[in-house]
């Protein structure tokens, strides 16, 4: 275990303590060091996450599907929205999937490191390790309510095909998106607490800006690359390409990828830039 | 041998009064951003709400040796500490540490009561810094430690608060590292097994660990640790054998406590600290009451860990509970660099009455706004004795001005 110093490593397990000033890029060595305590932070979160609710982990299913149940009522039914000719309730439970994950993820990682506040001023790890369990801890549930959106396809007699083999990279897609959103968010909400009221109505807002209960088929043709410069725009679509056999609208994807990218590095730099005072602030 | 840490020239720098930094809002920030670009540079500068919590520290710790670190509370220990662990960063100066660092702050850190006390071992281990694998392997050694096997997969939130902390120290104590670091958690579990715990910090000092360790529980630190530091507000005032360190603390406790009945009160506290005062070069409370006839010199040695802007200390006189005279140090309130200072005032002879008085002090900074005060500080007393100019009738008021008035004969005849 030698050699898990932050700032630099000089020959044989010597850690050295300086000031940090300026730009610091992230330390991927130190947090392979620490894998093992993400992995039981994650579990941490999984096995509380339910303990002492009489539903326990199906609630897992039970919000999604409920979700669905409301928007297939609301904007399926009455409001009639278009959904690219699949039965509304299997195409708005595709969109929430991701969305969901997303959600969920960017509110609990936002929360994470005041909530671990007695943690971080008193054991030393790499704080990203809190953000990122809590992103982790909600994949189980993506896992868990996909076995749903499966069971809906074969109810609604919508069949499988190839696309679904792209499932695995929008995977990576959507972390990466939450990772970068939550990061930003835990590291300013150390810093302003506004963001502890901001986060809930950013979400509230961001569900109608991504096409999860309409399709992105609705926005004229000329400005659906605006939409796209969301990065949940472009998983989301691309994972009702995969699940339902659209075709998948690779320019756009393309565009999501990159603004994900983007928002994970900016993320993940200012959360490095500020790591070293949380604990002073906090 | 090389050091296992090597500490040059730490400073640590907290900001006093929590408004400017801390959770400040996002739109004061967003301002200030947006207003810097045209702001002059040196408004940036030296801000008097900033002390060093650190303060040019600088020691070595040799592998194997086990080190107390001594002071009051505020003095800097748990900073020192805190930036040894790398919770914090310093502000200026360097740390080396040659071999696997672990830290001890607090016992039971991240144990979740939901959690069965198996599950717990496991966390707080990976927390901790031990990998899955010696956890694993030392889990019946800590079980068997904590005295908890028959509740081991029970919720910790069930488990009696004994049984809680035996188990989370059990967990930092079979931790695997060659410099430990340990802040004040021996004093946990009951008597017995602080003895067990005891037992178990000598094992891990005598196995060759260097050991960092910081305890108000100076019975403990002299059995455990060889050499003793010691810190006051925030610089290393002492270094050298343990019991010469206590020595020494003890020392500069017993003469920098100013009158433990004294009632402190306001937030320069946290800046400026009296440390001794003394009348007629007397410690506090002359013995013998102090002739009339000779003035009264008051002289206060006190510490500040800031600079100040436009301070003053004033002494006052009080007798019965109210104020009869208030002196101060300085004429007009002035700028009090960082360190030790005195303030010296005297009350010219055959001002106060006999009698019994108080003395309370004050001291406060314009600029910054912050002041201070100390009440009971003091007791003396002013001898009813003849003397060569004294006249009873001197004391006819709560206090005399040595400035006598005057009288001239006028004309005119007396009908």
């Amino acid at each position: 275990m030698s050699g898990n110093g932050k700032e630099s490593l000089v020959g044989n397990g010597l850690t050295v303590i300086e000031p940090r000033v300026g730009f610091h890029m992230l330390n991927f060595r130190e947090l392979w060091a620490y894998r093992e305590l993400l992995w039981v932070l994650t579990m941490r979160d999984i096995k509380v996450r339910y303990k002492q609710t009489v539903l326990g982990a199906s609630w897992a299913i039970i919000r999604p599907v409920l979700t669905m149940v409301i928007f297939s009522v609301v904007f399926g039914q009455l409001a009639k929205l278009p959904s690219d000719g699949f039965p509304y309730p299997v195409f708005v439970y595709a969109g929430l999937l991701p969305w969901l994950f997303f959600a969920n993820a960017i509110s609990t990682s936002g929360q994470s490191l005041v909530g671990s506040a007695n943690l971080v001023s008193k054991v030393y790890f790499p704080r990203l390790i809190i953000p990122l369990s809590s992103v982790g801890a909600g994949l189980i549930d993506l896992l868990i309510s996909t076995g749903v959106l499966l069971l809906l396809m074969i109810w609604y007699g919508v069949p499988l095909t190839l696309n679904l083999l792209a499932a695995p990279l929008l995977l990576v897609g959507v972390v990466f998106a939450a990772l970068g959103v939550g990061t930003l968010l835990s590291a300013l909400t150390v810093a302003y607490r506004d963001f502890t009221h901001l986060t809930p109505f950013m979400v509230q807002i961001w569900l109608y800006i991504t096409p999860v209960i309409y399709p992105v088929s609705m926005v004229p043709k000329d400005w659906q690359w605006v939409m796209f410069l969301n990065p949940m725009t472009g998983l989301v679509e691309a994972f009702r390409a995969a699940f339902l056999g659209k075709a998948f609208d690779l320019t756009g994807i393309a565009i999501s990828f990159a603004v994900a990218l983007i928002i994970f590095l900016i993320g993940v730099a200012y959360f490095e830039r500020v790591e070293r005072r949380f604990a002073d602030i906090i | 041998m090389l050091p296992a840490v090597k500490v040059e020239h730490l400073w640590k720098e907290y900001v006093v009064g929590q408004s400017h930094d801390r959770h400040a809002t996002f739109y004061d920030t967003l301002s200030n951003a947006l207003k810097a670009p045209f702001r002059k540079r040196d408004e940036t500068l030296a801000d008097p709400t900033k002390f060093w919590a650190l303060n040019d520290v600088s020691f070595d710790v040799e592998p194997g040796e086990v080190v107390g670190i001594i002071g009051r509370n505020g003095a800097g220990k748990s900073t020192l500490l805190k930036v040894l662990s790398r919770i914090t960063a310093p502000t200026k100066g360097r740390v080396e540490v040659r071999g696997r660092l672990a830290s001890l702050l607090e016992v039971g850190t991240g144990f979740h009561g939901e959690l069965s006390g198996r599950e717990n071992i496991f966390l707080n281990g990976a927390i901790l810094g031990m990998s899955r694998k010696d956890i694993a392997k030392k889990f019946d050694e800590i079980v068997a430690f904590a005295e908890v096997e028959k509740f081991i997969d029970t919720p910790v939130k069930r488990y009696s608060s004994g049984m809680y902390v035996r188990l989370a120290f059990a967990v930092a104590a079979h931790l695997d590292c060659d410099v430990l670091i340990v802040d004040e958690v021996l004093s946990v579990g009951d008597s017995a097994f602080q003895e067990k715990c005891m037992a178990k910090m000598g094992d891990l000092s005598q196995g060759g660990r260097t050991v960092l360790f910081v305890s108000h529980n100076h019975a403990a630190m002299g059995k455990l640790c060889q050499r003793g530091v010691v810190l006051q507000f925030g610089r290393r005032m002492y270094d050298g054998s343990i019991s010469e360190a206590m020595h020494f603390y003890n020392r500069s406790t017993r003469t920098s406590s100013i009158g433990l009945s004294a009632t402190l009160s306001g937030d320069l506290q946290r800046a400026v600290t009296f440390q001794q005062l003394t009348i007629n070069e007397a410690a506090i409370a002359p013995e013998h009451p102090i002739s009339p006839a000779a003035p009264v010199v008051f002289k206060l040695r006190a510490v500040s860990s800031i600079p100040l802007d436009e301070f003053r200390v004033t002494f006052c006189i009080t007798r019965h509970g109210d104020t009869l005279l208030g002196l101060h140090d300085a004429l007009t309130p002035n700028t009090q660099p960082l360190g030790f200072f005195e303030s010296t005032v005297v009350v010219p002879a055959f001002t106060l009455p006999p009698g019994d008085y108080g003395v309370d002090l004050n001291a406060y900074s314009n600029r910054n706004g912050q002041w201070m005060l100390a009440k009971g500080v003091a007791q003396f007393s002013i001898a009813l004795e003849w003397h060569e100019g004294y006249e009873p009738s001197h004391a006819m008021g709560a206090f005399n001005l040595a400035t006598p008035g005057t009288r001239v004969q006028l004309g005119g005849q007396i009908a």
